[in-house]
């Protein structure tokens, strides 16, 4: 194990042991929920986030972003409860308004370029300190998973069922859309703006293939976002690319495996 | 039998003061400029089953919604039970009419079970209430399905597995919104079963939405006949000799044709009021009619 010996490979390799079974679990409700497309639009607010923070340059762009990325996933959800249209063309309406708005700032005196590297990310440059405010969400995200899951999990089968159940749907969704909106507003800096929706969807949809459960569900969606999480670091390494990028690949392999495997699975 | 007789039956003056049941007062729902129906007034008792019958866009489902909460409505769902202790919010069950989610959902019935009935994180540890879960689905002939996945079951499977989940915690009333619309005689019967056993031994009120006036005229001890609000109710012989009903129905009620259909039926019924020595009026005549 001699890629260990350096300091940013330790500390790169601490931080895919947190953010994968991050994105595990979360991905799970994710897919189940239909919200593909939603994570992918915090993605693109992500964008007026990031440009919020530097154009006012009181706070952070972090910290703006993570501000901005909560209050964007509640307003989606709210609107989405009140409104008759359908979720897909409000998601879209955010989506797009979430992205331009953010180029545009962006764009305003020609400073585009640093804000690359959030398109790409670098799990590389990951500090000690960012990792103990990584652990603190996962730590975070496990005990709110546990009091609230059971009521995601209903709402996940059906809206009005889950209602007529006495489960606050808008409370819930909230809760679990600021959930996620928190983790990918943190971990956009590492993993890169581009792909890390794919990274929210990939291991639930390879875990649905080959299980029956809920228990299975998870330990499988977790499971697999680890495995390729820490394959495709080592990867990375060796061949020099793009840690994120060879992460995602490997996913995406585990997810045609397991829809080859399929009929063998799920009864 | 005994209880059959000791059973409140309808019009027996509409205070609750002794005997358990459910007032629906006013209720009227408008979405927008639209009015899905006003006015409705409903006087349901435990142990009885009320049908409410109508045509498409009547506004039946609507109102079970309603009386559940998950719409805004104008009006007021008063309850009592038995003992006049608990009055105020009743616990209502509820079986949709049909229950739309993904079939390819990892989700067992034990799960469901889980997630709606227990706090405890369902994808981190064992269930705690497999034998409580068991127990409901053996109520609902359904004992064998408890690991089965979701997307797995049958149309009647899913609708009995649904119907144990609206018994657990046991309600004061249940709410079924065409319940059985796509299941077979056998399903049928095991299902209209299921809520007789109810009626009689958990004094549960019902309100059954149906399309199946021959079920209906079978096991309703009141009918509602619904039209953008209550167009007329009372016992399914009213209801369904009530003009509004022929009106409503056309050839249905109409005609030679009923004879074969619901007219066998409202004997039968009859026949069972006779035993009773309800001494109904209707009767005689209608044993005449017959033969």
């Amino acid at each position: 194990m001699e890629w260990l010996e350096y300091d940013f490979m330790k500390n790169a390799f601490l931080a895919v042991l947190l953010i994968t079974p991050l994105f595990g679990l979360l991905s799970t409700m994710v897919v189940s929920n239909r919200m593909a497309f939603f994570s992918d639009s915090l993605g693109h607010g992500a964008f007026t986030g990031l440009a919020i923070g530097a154009v006012v340059g009181i706070i952070s762009p972090m910290q703006s972003l993570i501000l901005f990325s909560v209050v964007f996933a509640l307003l989606i959800t709210w609107i989405k409860n009140k409104s008759s249209a359908s979720t897909d063309t409000i998601i879209g309406v955010f989506s797009s308004t979430g992205i331009a708005l953010g180029l545009m700032m962006m764009s305003y005196g020609g400073g585009f370029n640093k804000f690359s590297n959030y398109l790409i990310g670098d799990v590389l440059s990951i500090t000690t300190q960012e990792l103990g405010s990584l652990l603190l969400v996962l730590v975070l995200v496990f005990v709110l998973w546990g009091l609230m899951f059971n009521k995601l999990l209903v709402l996940s089968i059906n809206q009005s069922f889950a209602r007529s159940r006495g489960i606050d749907v808008m409370l819930t969704e909230g809760i679990f859309a600021a959930m996620v909106a928190v983790v990918v507003a943190i971990s956009i800096q590492w993993v890169g703006l581009l792909i890390i929706n794919s990274l929210l969807v990939l291991p639930a949809a390879a875990a649905r293939n080959v299980s029956n459960s809920v228990k299975q569900y998870h330990a499988v969606s977790i499971g697999s976002a680890m495995i390729s999480g820490i394959s495709g670091l080592m990867l990375a390494y060796h061949f020099n690319m793009a840690a994120g990028a060879t992460i995602v690949v490997i996913s995406a392999v585990i997810f045609f495996i397991t829809l080859l495997l399929k009929p063998r699975f799920v009864r | 039998m005994l209880k059959r007789l000791f059973r409140h039956t309808k019009g027996e003056g509409n205070d609750c003061s002794k005997l358990c049941c459910t007032k629906i007062e006013n209720f009227t729902v408008k979405v927008g400029k639209l009015t899905i129906f006003e006015d409705v007034n409903l006087h349901v008792h435990c142990g009885q089953l009320t049908a409410v019958i109508g045509p498409n866009g009547a506004g039946k489902s609507t109102l079970l919604r309603a009386i559940l909460g998950e719409i805004s409505h104008t009006g007021t769902l008063k309850y009592a039970d038995a003992k006049g202790k608990r009055t105020g919010k009743p616990i209502i069950g509820y079986v949709p009419q049909y229950l739309k989610f993904d079939v390819s959902a990892p989700i067992t019935v034990l799960d469901l079970f889980s997630a709606c009935r227990s706090r405890r994180p369902i994808w981190l540890l064992p269930s705690n209430i497999r034998k409580e879960v068991e127990e409901s689905l053996k109520r609902v002939k359904a004992a064998d399905l408890i690991d089965r996945r979701l997307g797995a079951l049958s149309g009647g499977e899913l609708q009995r597995v649904l119907l144990a989940l609206a018994l657990n915690p046991m309600p004061d009333i249940l709410l079924l919104d065409e319940p059985v619309s796509g299941v077979d005689q056998n399903g049928l019967e095991i299902f209209y079963n299921i809520l007789e056993d109810l009626q009689n031994n958990e004094d549960m009120a019902i309100i059954l939405i149906s399309h199946d006036l021959n079920m209906v005229a079978r096991h309703a001890d009141q009918v509602v006949l619904m039209n953008k609000g209550v167009v007329c109710s009372g016992t399914p012989e009213e209801v369904f000799h009530d003009s509004r009903t022929r009106k409503i129905f056309g050839m249905l009620t109409d005609g030679g044709g009923n004879h074969g259909g619901t007219g066998f039926v409202w004997v039968e019924h009859k026949k069972k009021k006779h035993q009773q020595g309800c001494g109904c009026p209707d009767c005689a005549e209608a044993e005449g009619d017959e033969e």
